[in-house]
C-alpha cells in the first residue's frame, strides 16, 4: 500500500510517499521561514495562506521524485491536528478531498504520533515498548509507548516548551528567527564554564518540565554582564550564555530521560521532534544511556522537524489497522495523545 | 457540458451541479460546519444525476472574496478533486455569484455588491447583468472603507449583500442619486456560481488546479514586528 502524506499544521508542507514494502519513496518539505522571519515568529494567516499555494505543487513534486502518478496512491494521509487551526483546515480538506477524488482510502493523524513513530522509518528501528521524548517548539512530553496508538504521557513541559524556550532565548541574545538553531551554533564557540543556570524541576521527583524560568535566568545574565561591561557585551559573551542555557537544557532533558527508563523499566529511548536533531542532544543522551546499557533511537535531522514522511507512515500504521475517515475533515487544534485508539495488542 | 461548483465563503455552504442547462443545488446556513458538509454535498449532487467525477468537464469555486479560512476551504477541496480526477477549475469572485443571484431574485441588472470586510472596510464590486444574463464586473474589485468605493457612472444601481446593512447609511451617502434601492437578500449560492462558470469555461478561462488559489483582496493582515 503506497501513502500519501500531508503535513500543514504550522509553518512547514511536508509531503511524502511511503509504501508498506518498500518504505519512503519521496519526500518533500517546503519551509515557511522566510515568510514569519520579518514577523519574528509564526503568523497563522500568513501560514494558511502559503500552505494553500505549496500543497498541491509539492504533490507533483513527490510523485515526479517516485516516478509515479496520482493513480498509484492507494491512501491519503493528513495532519489533522494538534496544530493551527486554519493551517490543517488546508492540508486536511486538500487530502480528505484528494481520497475522495481517487476513490482511495483517506486517514486524519495525530502530528505528535507521526513524530513519535518517525524513528521507525530507519533501518535501525527500535521494537516496542520504549520511552519517547517528544521535544519540539510546541511540545516537551515524555511517554511510555506500548505500541501504536498505545500513549501514556509520563511527564510534559508545565509552561515554555523547549524548542520554544530556546528561541525565546535567543531573541533575548538578539539572534535572528528562528533562534533555535541559531543559538546552537552560536553555542559550540562558548565557554561552559563561565557561567551556570539552573537544571528546573530536577531536585524533585516527577518527570514535568519547566523552561520559562531559563529563559529569565538568561535575560538576567545578560543585563549583568552588560552592567559590568558598561552595556557593550562581547561576542563572546553571548556564546558563553548560549552555551550556558543549552546545556541547562540538555542536561534537564538527560536527568529526566535516564529518571523515566528507570521508572517504566524501559530499555530504548526514542528522541523525536524538532529539537531532536540538535547535536549536543543527541551526544550527550547517547552517551549518558550507553553507560547504563541502554539504547537512544532518533530519526534523521530532515525528518525531524515537521515533515510529511512521518504523516505518511503514522497513517499506514492506522490504515493497516483498519482506520477510515468519514467524508468530511474536522481538524482539531487541541487533540490529547491518549486519546488516540490502540492499533494492536500492548508490547511490554 | 458538466460542473459542479462550491461556496464556503460565507455563513452558508452550498454546492451545485450544472449538467446541460439543468442546474441542482444543495443549501445550508452553518457557519463554521462547512469542513463537515461540503464533500457529502458534492457526493450526493453527483450521486443522484448517475454521474460519476469524471464525467465532468471542470470544477469551479467561490474564490473570494469572504471569510479567509472558508475560502481556503473551497480552495483546497476543489484543488484536491480536480486534481484527483485531472480537470480544469474555474475561480469564480464570490461578489459576481452574489450579483448573479440578486439578478435571479430581483431582475435587477446594475448591482452594487458590497460584503463586509470588518475593520472598518467593505469588500467591494459593481457589476451589470449583460445580453447573456450573466454578471460582468465594472471596474475592479476592492476592499475599502464605505466612503471610498467607486461611484457608478448612471442611475437605477441597486445595493446587494451583507456590507449594505452593516454600513447602510454611510454607503447611501457615497452613492448617493445613483442608487435605486438596497436589495434584501444577498448570499453567494452555487448555482449562480455555476452559471458565471460555465460561461468562462466556453471561453476557455480555466486553471490547472493548483492555480486554485483563493483572491482574499485583504493581503495587509499583520504588523511587522
Amino acid at each position: 500500500m503506497r501513502v500519501l502524506g500531508i503535513e500543514t499544521s504550522c509553518d512547514e508542507t511536508g509531503v511524502a510517499l511511503y509504501d508498506g514494502e518498500h518504505g519512503l519513496l519521496a519526500h518533500a518539505i517546503y519551509s515557511q521561514i522566510p515568510i514569519h522571519a520579518e514577523y519574528g515568529g509564526v503568523v497563522p494567516e500568513l501560514a494558511s495562506r502559503d500552505h494553500v499555494r505549496k500543497a498541491l505543487p509539492l504533490i507533483r513534486e513527490v510523485l515526479d521524485k517516485a516516478e509515479l502518478t496520482r493513480t498509484d496512491i492507494d491512501a491519503v494521509a493528513f495532519t489533522a491536528g494538534p496544530g493551527l487551526i486554519g493551517a490543517l483546515l488546508v492540508g486536511a480538506a486538500l487530502g480528505r478531498s484528494l481520497a475522495w477524488a481517487l476513490g482511495v482510502p483517506a486517514v486524519g493523524v495525530h502530528h505528535m504520533e507521526g513524530h513519535l513513530l518517525a524513528p521507525l522509518l530507519e533501518d535501525s528501528a527500535p521494537a516496542f515498548p520504549f520511552v519517547a521524548l517528544l521535544v519540539s517548539g510546541g511540545h516537551t512530553q515524555l511517554v511510555d509507548v506500548t505500541g501504536v496508538g498505545r500513549y501514556r504521557i509520563l511527564g510534559e513541559s508545565l509552561d515554555d516548551a523547549a524548542g520554544e524556550a530556546f528561541d525565546k532565548t535567543a531573541k533575548i541574545l538578539g539572534l535572528s528567527y528562528p533562534g533555535g538553531p541559531v543559538l546552537s551554533r552560536l553555542a559550540e564557540q562558548g565557554d561552559p564554564t563561565r557561567y551556570r543556570f539552573p537544571r528546573p524541576m530536577t531536585d524533585r521527583p516527577g518527570l514535568d518540565f519547566s523552561f520559562s524560568g531559563l529563559k529569565t535566568f538568561a535575560l538576567n545574565t545578560l543585563r549583568e554582564a552588560e552592567a559590568e561591561a558598561d552595556g557593550a557585551i562581547d561576542a563572546q559573551t553571548r556564546a558563553d550564555i548560549a552555551r550556558a542555557f543549552e546545556e541547562a537544557v540538555v542536561d534537564t532533558l538527560v536527568i529526566k530521560c535516564r529518571r523515566a527508563l528507570r521508572e517504566t523499566g524501559r530499555r530504548r529511548l526514542v528522541l523525536a521532534g524538532g529539537v531532536s536533531a540538535n547535536r549536543r542532544l543527541r551526544a550527550r543522551m547517547g552517551e549518558a544511556l550507553a553507560a547504563e546499557g541502554r539504547e537512544a533511537h532518533y530519526p534523521r535531522p530532515e525528518l525531524c522537524t515537521d515533515n510529511g514522511a512521518m504523516i505518511a507512515y503514522a497513517g499506514w500504521q492506522r490504515l493497516n489497522a483498519g482506520a477510515t475517515e468519514p467524508l468530511l475533515f474536522k481538524p482539531r487544534a487541541r487533540w490529547p495523545m491518549e486519546e488516540l485508539q490502540p492499533v494492536g495488542p500492548a508490547i511490554i | 457540458m458538466k460542473l459542479l461548483a462550491i461556496d464556503t465563503s460565507g455563513e452558508t455552504c452550498s454546492a451545485a451541479l450544472l449538467q446541460d442547462g439543468t442546474l441542482t443545488q444543495r443549501l445550508e446556513t452553518a457557519p463554521r460546519r462547512h469542513a463537515e458538509l461540503i464533500l457529502p454535498m458534492m457526493q450526493q449532487l453527483v450521486d443522484e444525476a448517475g454521474l460519476r467525477l469524471a464525467d465532468l468537464d471542470a470544477l469551479a469555486f467561490a474564490r473570494g472574496p469572504g471569510s479567509f479560512t472558508g475560502v481556503r476551504i473551497a480552495a483546497s477541496v476543489i484543488q484536491g478533486v480536480a486534481f484527483g480526477v485531472d480537470q480544469p477549475v474555474i475561480p469564480v469572485s464570490t461578489l459576481a455569484a452574489i450579483a448573479q443571484g440578486a439578478y435571479r431574485r430581483s431582475g435587477h441588472t446594475r448591482l452594487l455588491v458590497a460584503l463586509d470586510a470588518r475593520m472598518d472596510e467593505v469588500y467591494w464590486g459593481a457589476f451589470e447583468i449583460n445580453e447573456a444574463g450573466l454578471a460582468e464586473a465594472r471596474g475592479s474589485e476592492r476592499v475599502c472603507a464605505p466612503e471610498a468605493v467607486p461611484q457608478p457612472e448612471g442611475e437605477g444601481w441597486y445595493g446587494v449583500g451583507p456590507g449594505w446593512t452593516a454600513y447602510d447609511a454611510r454607503l447611501r451617502l457615497r452613492i448617493g442619486t445613483a442608487l435605486a434601492g438596497v436589495l434584501e437578500e444577498g448570499i453567494c449560492e452555487a448555482r449562480d456560481l455555476a452559471l458565471l462558470a460555465e460561461a468562462e469555461h466556453r471561453l476557455g478561462h480555466e486553471v490547472v488546479p493548483e492555480l486554485a488559489i483563493p483572491v482574499y483582496l485583504r493581503d495587509q493582515v499583520t504588523r511587522k514586528g
